[in-house]
């Protein structure tokens, strides 16, 4: 379901394909409902030794992220931390994981690759940036952790069950249609350097 | 004191430094990240700099780390070879490693490698990393204390190049390291070159230069020049905060160089992210304390 509130774009769960298929690259959104987080060894397990996702991903959000969690002593969860994590590391799973799981919309750090723009382009999923480093803002928007799987995987690498009020901001770095955000600002950035790398060069002659 | 009071009283400051160190960030990092937010012009890259205001607002107020990713914890001792406390110095910072952990909490980030375990409690298998140096005929002790996140260890790297390269070569090193890697570090970066003999020498320079003041400068003018040049083109590289773009890309740019072998020249580059926790912790004799870094902090 997608509202617009004080100017405000916000997506709640079970997303739809009509969701996101306004949202384009550079676009900001706010996330409301089932979030869970998934970093390296999660999509290791789901793509390379083909276990199923623990919960059902399907029209929800994934998180690349890993908190600081307190276990409280009724054995439930409060989140102190969480912010996004360097989402090319999961760069090499990504296409496969979101085949296999239906998630609608990926949650991160930074850009991610060729790969995965084409599978969300595929699959009508998009791709997002967190504010990084801004672990207490983006803590703020947990409203709970519902619970937790594959905790076996160390706090870090487990799949965290979380219930989210207006997560964000949230830029769109990869949309629906495939567009890749990141990989455009890189080439720009890459071209900058180039001719810096000359100048600077010859500044120091 | 007791040896047994010693290693109490020395262990319980560096483990609410730590703890401190998680949520405040050092003056020379904070004065950067507000000089950066005045000479931004793109209204976006404004907006990410106000979240990370916030950031650092809301982790005094909650009193929880300013980032999830609390790293892996890394000391530089400089320890007077007649600092009373020396032999108790060593156990004293894996204790407050543990306990700062438990305190702040930390994320537990210590991955044994090969075995594939988290410890759980961010010490094993040589972790915390600690470098020691000794400093002859003083009685006191400075502790430089880094929590090293994932994402911006990712980006480091260190090359013997011939010295035929010249010095020259530091700048496309440094500079497609950063086209590459810089916007997913978490932007405004500080960078850290290292110049030595050999591949550990100058990433453990490089290290030593994150460690360094954002505003400091190096000693030799040339090298100077370089930090100053390399500040200068990252910056109009406009990677801005977050990597999304904005009118500069880094806190600072220092150099730490030794001396080189006549046939190599060693270069390296280390990042730091925006969110630099890195702190000076000064004990006396007595194991008085101050941090040049952070005046919040005190008993």
């Amino acid at each position: 379901m997608t509202e617009h509130r004080d100017g405000r774009i916000i997506i709640t769960t079970p997303i739809t394909d009509e969701d996101i298929k306004g949202l384009r690259t550079g676009d900001t959104f706010y996330l409301s409902g089932e979030l869970m987080t998934g970093r390296d060894d999660v999509h290791e397990r789901v793509v390379e030794e083909g276990m199923a996702f623990p919960v059902d991903l399907n029209a929800k959000a994934l998180f690349h992220a890993g908190p600081i969690i307190k276990t409280k002593e009724n054995g439930t969860y409060e989140i102190i931390s969480i912010g996004p994590t360097t989402s090319m590391r999961m760069e090499r799973f990504e296409s496969a994981f979101i085949e296999k799981t239906g998630v609608k919309i990926i949650i991160g750090k930074g850009g991610m690759g060729a790969d995965t723009a084409a599978a969300c382009r595929m699959h009508k999923t998009i791709c997002s940036a967190a504010p990084a480093g801004c672990s207490l803002v983006c803590a703020k928007c947990v409203e709970e952790v519902e619970g937790a799987s594959w905790t076996e995987l160390g706090m870090p690498e487990a799949v965290w069950h979380l219930k989210v009020k207006e997560f964000g901001p949230l830029i769109v770095t990869i949309d629906s249609e495939g567009r890749n955000y990141f990989e455009e600002l890189k080439s720009d950035y890459k071209l900058r350097s180039e001719e810096q790398k000359l100048r600077l060069i010859k500044e120091l002659k | 004191m007791t040896e047994i009071e010693k290693k109490s009283i020395l262990t319980n400051i560096l483990a609410q430094y730590l703890n401190h160190l998680s949520k405040h960030l050092p003056e020379d990092i904070s004065s950067a990240l507000l000089r950066l937010k005045e000479q931004e012009s793109d209204d976006s890259a404004r907006a990410f700099y106000e979240t990370m205001f916030r950031n650092m607002e809301l982790a005094a107020e909650l009193d929880r780390p300013l980032c999830q990713d609390t790293g892996i914890v890394q000391f530089k001792i400089k320890c007077g070879a007649l600092f009373p406390a020396i032999n108790e110095l060593a156990d004293s910072l894996t204790d407050a490693v543990r306990i700062a952990t438990e305190e702040a909490p930390l994320r537990p980030n210590c991955v044994l490698s090969f075995e594939e375990k988290n410890t759980g409690d961010n010490t094993g298998g040589g972790v915390p990393t600690v470098w020691w140096e000794i400093v002859p005929n003083r009685y006191d002790c400075e502790i430089t204390a880094y929590l090293a996140g994932g994402g911006s260890s990712m980006p480091g790297r260190a090359e013997v190049l011939m010295p035929s390269a010249g010095y020259d070569a530091i700048i496309p090193f440094v500079l497609d390291r950063v086209a590459e890697y810089g916007p997913n570090a978490c932007p405004p970066l500080l960078i850290g070159v290292g110049v030595g003999n050999s591949v550990e020498t100058a990433a453990m320079n490089s290290k030593n230069a994150l460690l360094r003041d954002a505003d400091s400068k190096n000693s030799n003018p040339k090298a100077a020049r370089i930090e100053e040049l390399l500040e200068e083109g990252i910056n109009k590289m406009g990677i801005g905060p977050q990597g999304l773009g904005g009118s500069s890309s880094v806190m600072g740019v220092n150099l730490v160089n030794t001396a080189r072998h006549p046939a190599t020249l060693a270069v390296a580059v280390s990042f730091g992210c925006w969110c630099h926790r890195r702190g000076r912790l000064h004990l006396d004799r007595n194991l008085n304390f101050e941090s040049p870094t952070h005046p919040g902090f005190s008993k």
